[in-house]
């Protein structure tokens, strides 16, 4: 085998290296004094992966017989990752020191590295099996972060009910995938593209490799166990989940339906279409009504997933810069919002919207952070979700899809609905049910929030990003 | 000359400071952290004038546009593209030393002036943002650059004309300037909106360059009402312009902007903000010229008749800063006329240097005039000519530096205003005889009613002071007179050697006849104000119950306001607004809160699925699954 193959690999590797680090570190620094400074090393070291990533020439190209592809549009997708999981280390941090899971803070570090290095393999993937692997290696782990509170039920449940419904998930798209070898011989992309057509075995094997996507990205009616798991799992988790895990299964799914199932796009379509009309209008529904926040926020997810399919439905030059604009915002976005849940649960253990009244008064810059979020998840101009939203949009009437559009917008109204909920909680509602204490986040939570905000509001007025993100092309 | 953006990010970077800072800054600081950010920019404006003009500007002959610094910023197509940079040419780099000129001196002066008022951190922070808006303003490199810090200019103002924002006069002036400008901006926006559709540029350079030639074949066609595109366009373009220089009719926000500080009034509804209109025109002169020669005439009627028309209603107001609030009206109205009556290259072009002239010139001796009147108000706390008198022996700097900004815009030599003053008579005269003797008859008025308010403040019987009047503080007075020092020496400036409608310079002389007649006209007004106010007599009166009807309506500025408020609350505001009101409340109000009762409703049918138990869930994955499969084959 040619080792040079390797090098086309530098993130993967780069991203190996900070694992192996932190793993011996964390073995043999045990209980000592040592893993004080575990912390700063782990937030350091990933730190440097992530601006490296941006900094250093990546080279493109595949290796292994094509099973992998590395070209600018990956490595822009992997920049976003670590973005997203740079953030979730930072916001974890007062988390991780409470005492049910202090002792094991080194391996949270390293699990959701390796859920991270599942989903480079997802990424840069040109083979189902590589994609399948991928897959299997961000879900499994994420199991284990789902339940890493494990003294406490609900963390159990969650991560039982994430391993069960991942499970079935899997099963079926191995299935699906076992149809399409069947059918076509080969597990490459490139093989399989021009043998695509229109049979059963084809379009039956293709719906079930959906499904198992769309479990990730939790579309309608994939999404049932998004919910229960956001709300049980650890908050950390569920900002890892319902950001980056969700950014990382737009892309693969963006991309195997634009590269393989190019050919059968009439079928898939009209399917995509319709499951995204029922994701935003049920994320919406149920939203209304939730009492706790992060169940709020895993229907707002779900309904957010639904928004960005519109981008991904045209698989235009226009769609996916749009698309990956949109994971771009809508991660700074719900990164503030579970940065500030995550500082009001781990003081006072709260996660119900009641807590947040007049949050105001107590809190006012956590308040403010939490504001712009939300505002920009509904798509108030200037922030960034304005822009994206309007972007995503454009590229979907840019089609043509006028109906779409229209049913899109109407449910970015009802989204404004619930979101200015929380705003009234934490500005009008008076503060008796609310925390009432004024809350000390530490300074990790606090640098990640900053850099949410600035991220909120420059990557709108800030044209160069979505020249940037224009510049890479398919 | 990159350096030259610093000129316009040093007082942001000063706003951010100030404004972020707010209370925790002291008042000291706040006002020093202002004014020295101004000086930098003062002193980088004066290397870059002093470069500009004397060594980089001038090639072949030609003062040539530099554009110094830009950056693309919003892209449409690879010509229509909005930038953000800074332009340097003649008129540009003119207004880079006239804004912080003032500027300067109006921070230093404010330290006195605002001394212990509540939310001095605050002024100092607005004050930042208004230099700026207005430094951005003129060294847009297109046109929308310069439409947004128009906008930006005009947010500065309504925050600064509010600044009491316990007054309700003030919060009422406040909002009337801004809906008053607002208004006439969407004039401006359209007229940049079909410019650009035309042309499929914003960029001044493009936009200007041959002639205008772009302009003229691209909007030539095309007829709406019986006007060309182009006329249009440059209208409505005008109306913009028009709304910020406060011309008839849309002058009428202007003297109600007077309850703002004084000295904000003398930074920008005098010096800078409302000359704005007048550089928008010169800015896109070549335009008007070749594209649409109607409407610079339109300019040229407009521009007189306000001219005329502010004197008029001068004469007649008693509130110190209204009367100069028409003046400014008057002035800049003259800087109109002189762009209207232009022509291009060389002594056709005479009104265009002179309007540039003029408003350089107009920009010190009216901020002087401001600030002298704001050492008046601070000494004897009113507005009111009836609490004034005899002021001349206390306060002996504001009364000589008050009597050479009246000297210099009644036009006397050898003082600035004359000799702008005669070049405009001078390009009237060669171009259209009547709007000439119109312009002489304003500047007998200007003459007059200037006189009449320098008598009445400084001569005449002493009223019973509360409290002694004195001298303001040294950090108010040494502004004046060194604006008192320019009013006297800038007008000695061969200004068409330096600006002119081509870029090329050339010699301009004293036309002494003209000089003549409006040195002759002014000391007739100002020997007809000695005459009347000098010692206090019933003579005005008995004048003015002459023609008792026209000076009453002159009192009240001829009904002008109330027959804008008849349009907006009779006619815009029963016709137009309540039935957009009633539909808004009940049919689209009514739609929302249809979606969101229906929603909610839907959300609790079916919130029963949602069980919680994984059976359910993974039950509902497979059928998805098959449901999807059947479907899929069905269709």
């Amino acid at each position: 085998m040619d080792l040079s193959n390797f090098l086309m690999m530098r993130q993967e590797l780069g991203l190996v290296a900070v694992f192996a680090v932190l793993l011996i570190y964390d073995i043999f620094g045990g209980e000592t004094r040592a893993m004080r400074w575990f912390r700063p090393l782990a937030i350091t070291l990933f730190a440097i992966h992530t601006l490296a990533g941006f900094i250093c020439p990546m080279p493109e190209g595949e290796a292994f017989g094509g099973m992998y592809v590395n070209s600018q549009l990956t490595v822009l997708m992997k920049n976003l990752l670590n973005l997203g999981v740079l953030l979730v280390f930072m916001q974890a941090g007062e988390w991780l020191r409470q005492e049910g899971t202090a002792i094991r803070e080194g391996e949270y570090y390293v699990i959701t590295l390796a859920t991270l290095l599942g989903m480079y393999l997802m990424v840069s993937a040109a083979n189902f099996m590589l994609l399948y692997i991928g897959i299997e290696m961000a879900s499994l782990p994420a199991a284990c972060l789902a339940a890493y509170n494990k003294y406490r039920e609900k963390s159990a449940e969650a991560g039982a009910k994430y391993i069960l419904m991942s499970t079935l998930s899997s099963g079926v798209m191995m299935f699906g995938l076992s149809y399409l070898y069947g059918a076509m011989g080969t597990m490459y992309f490139t093989d399989m593209a021009p043998l695509v057509r229109f049979d059963y075995m084809t379009v039956l094997g293709f719906i079930f490799f959906f499904a198992g996507l769309a479990f990730k990205i939790s579309l309608v009616p994939f999404h049932m166990w998004a919910p229960d798991v956001y709300e049980g799992a650890p908050t950390a988790t569920t900002a890892y989940l319902s950001v980056v895990s969700k950014a990382a299964g737009c892309f693969a799914l963006l991309l195997t339906l634009h590269h393989v199932f190019g050919a059968i796009g009439q079928v898939w379509y009209y399917m995509l279409w319709a499951l995204t009309v029922l994701t935003i209008i049920i994320g919406n529904i149920f939203a209304i009504r939730q009492q706790d926040i992060k169940r709020f926020f895993a229907y707002s997810s779900i309904s957010q997933a639904g928004y960005i399919m519109l981008g991904v439905l045209h698989g235009t030059e226009t769609g996916l810069t749009a698309v990956i604009y949109y994971l771009l915002v809508y991660m700074f976005s719900n990164m503030a919002a579970f940065g500030v849940i995550a500082s009001v649960e781990n003081k006072t253990e709260r996660t119900d919207i009641a807590a947040y009244n007049g949050l105001y008064k107590t809190n006012p810059r956590l308040a403010l952070v939490m504001m712009l979020a939300v505002f920009s998840l509904a798509g108030i101009p200037p922030l960034g979700g304005f822009f994206s939203k309007f972007f995503i949009f454009a590229s979907a009437a840019a089609e043509g899809d006028y109906l779409l559009v229209f049913i899109a917008l109407v449910n970015t109204v009802i989204s404004l609905y619930y979101y200015l909920r929380i705003v009234k909680a934490m500005f009008i509602d008076s503060p008796e049910a609310g925390i009432g204490v004024r809350l000390r986040t530490d300074g990790y939570n606090s640098v990640s929030l900053v850099l949410c905000t600035v991220g909120i509001i420059a990557v709108g007025l800030v044209s160069n990003v979505y020249g940037y993100i224009n510049g890479v092309g398919f | 000359m990159g350096f030259s953006v610093y000129i316009i990010l040093v007082p942001m970077l000063m706003f951010l400071v100030i404004g972020l800072g707010s209370t925790k800054l002291s008042p000291r600081a706040a006002g020093i952290f202002g004014t020295l950010g101004l000086s930098v920019s003062a002193v980088l404006s004066y290397i870059t004038a002093f470069r500009y003009f004397f060594a980089e500007g001038l090639q072949e002959g030609i003062y040539s546009s530099i554009t110094a610094w830009s950056v693309e910023w919003l892209r449409f197509s690879d010509k229509l593209h909005i930038d953000m940079g800074v332009l340097l040419d003649p008129i540009s780099v003119m207004m880079l030393v006239v804004i912080t000129t003032v500027s300067l001196m109006v921070h230093i002066y404010s330290f006195g002036y605002m001394k212990g008022e509540r939310g001095f951190q605050r002024y100092y922070a607005f004050l930042s943002l208004f230099s700026f808006s207005m430094l951005g303003l003129v060294v847009a490199t297109n046109i929308f650059q310069m439409y947004i810090f128009w906008e930006l200019v005009g947010a500065s103002s309504y925050l600064l004309i509010g600044f009491y924002y316990t007054k309700p006069a003030a919060i009422a002036a406040s909002k009337k300037a801004f809906i008053v400008t607002r208004f006439a901006d969407l004039g401006f926006l359209i007229g940049i909106l079909i410019i650009s559709f035309c042309t499929g540029t914003f960029d001044f350079g493009l936009l200007t360059a041959d002639n205008a030639s772009l302009a003229v074949t691209s909007m030539a066609g095309g007829s709406f009402l019986g006007l060309s595109t182009a006329t249009w366009a440059m209208t409505l373009l005008f109306m913009g312009a028009a709304g910020k220089s406060a011309m008839f009719p849309l002058h009428i926000w202007l003297p109600d902007a007077m309850e703002g500080p004084t000295p904000v009034s003398a930074l920008i509804h005098a010096a800078t903000m409302v000359v704005a209109g007048v550089y928008l025109v010169a800015r896109m002169f070549p335009l008007y010229l070749f594209a649409a020669p109607d409407v610079l005439t339109l300019i040229t009627y407009v521009g007189a008749f306000t001219a005329l028309f502010a004197a008029i209603i001068a004469i007649r107001q008693t509130d110190i800063k209204r009367v100069l609030a028409f003046s400014t009206i008057s002035q800049i109205a003259y800087m109109m006329v002189a762009l209207g009556v232009s022509g291009m290259g060389g002594h056709a072009g005479e009104g265009y240097t002179a309007s540039m002239f003029h408003l350089f010139t107009h920009a010190f001796f009216k901020a002087l005039l401001f600030l002298g009147a704001g050492s008046v108000i601070h000494a004897v706390h009113s507005n009111e000519m009836e609490a004034m008198g005899g002021l001349r022996k206390y306060m002996p700097v504001t009364h000589w530096t008050f009597l050479i900004a009246c000297l210099s815009i009644a036009g006397i030599p050898p003082f600035s205003g004359f000799f702008s003053k005669d070049e405009i008579l001078s390009a009237a005269f060669s171009h259209d005889k009547v709007v000439f003797v119109v312009l002489l008859l304003v500047a007998g008025i200007t003459a007059f009613y200037m006189f009449r308010l320098y008598y009445r403040i400084f001569w005449g019987a002493e009223r019973q002071y509360e409290k002694h009047p004195h001298e303001a503080p040294s950090v108010m007075f040494i502004p004046l007179v060194f604006l008192a020092l320019l009013s006297c020496l800038t007008g000695w400036i061969p200004f068409s050697h330096f600006i002119s409608s081509d870029s090329v310079p050339y010699d301009l002389g004293i036309n002494w006849w003209i000089a003549a007649g409006g040195i002759l006209v002014s000391l007739i007004g100002i020997i007809m104000a000695t005459r009347l106010y000098r010692r206090e007599s019933d003579l005005p009166e008995r004048i003015a119950s002459r023609w008792a009807g026209f000076w009453n309506a002159a009192a009240h500025r001829f009904y002008i306001d109330q027959a804008w408020l008849f349009v907006t609350k009779k006619i815009i505001f029963r016709c137009i607004s309540t039935p957009i009101a009633w539909f808004d409340r009940h049919v689209i109000d009514g739609a929302i809160s249809g979606l969101g009762t229906g929603t909610e409703k839907l959300s609790g049918a079916i919130k029963g699925i949602q069980s919680g138990r994984i059976q359910t869930y993974a039950a509902v994955f497979v059928w998805g699954v098959i449901i999807i499969a059947v479907c899929v084959f069905i269709f």
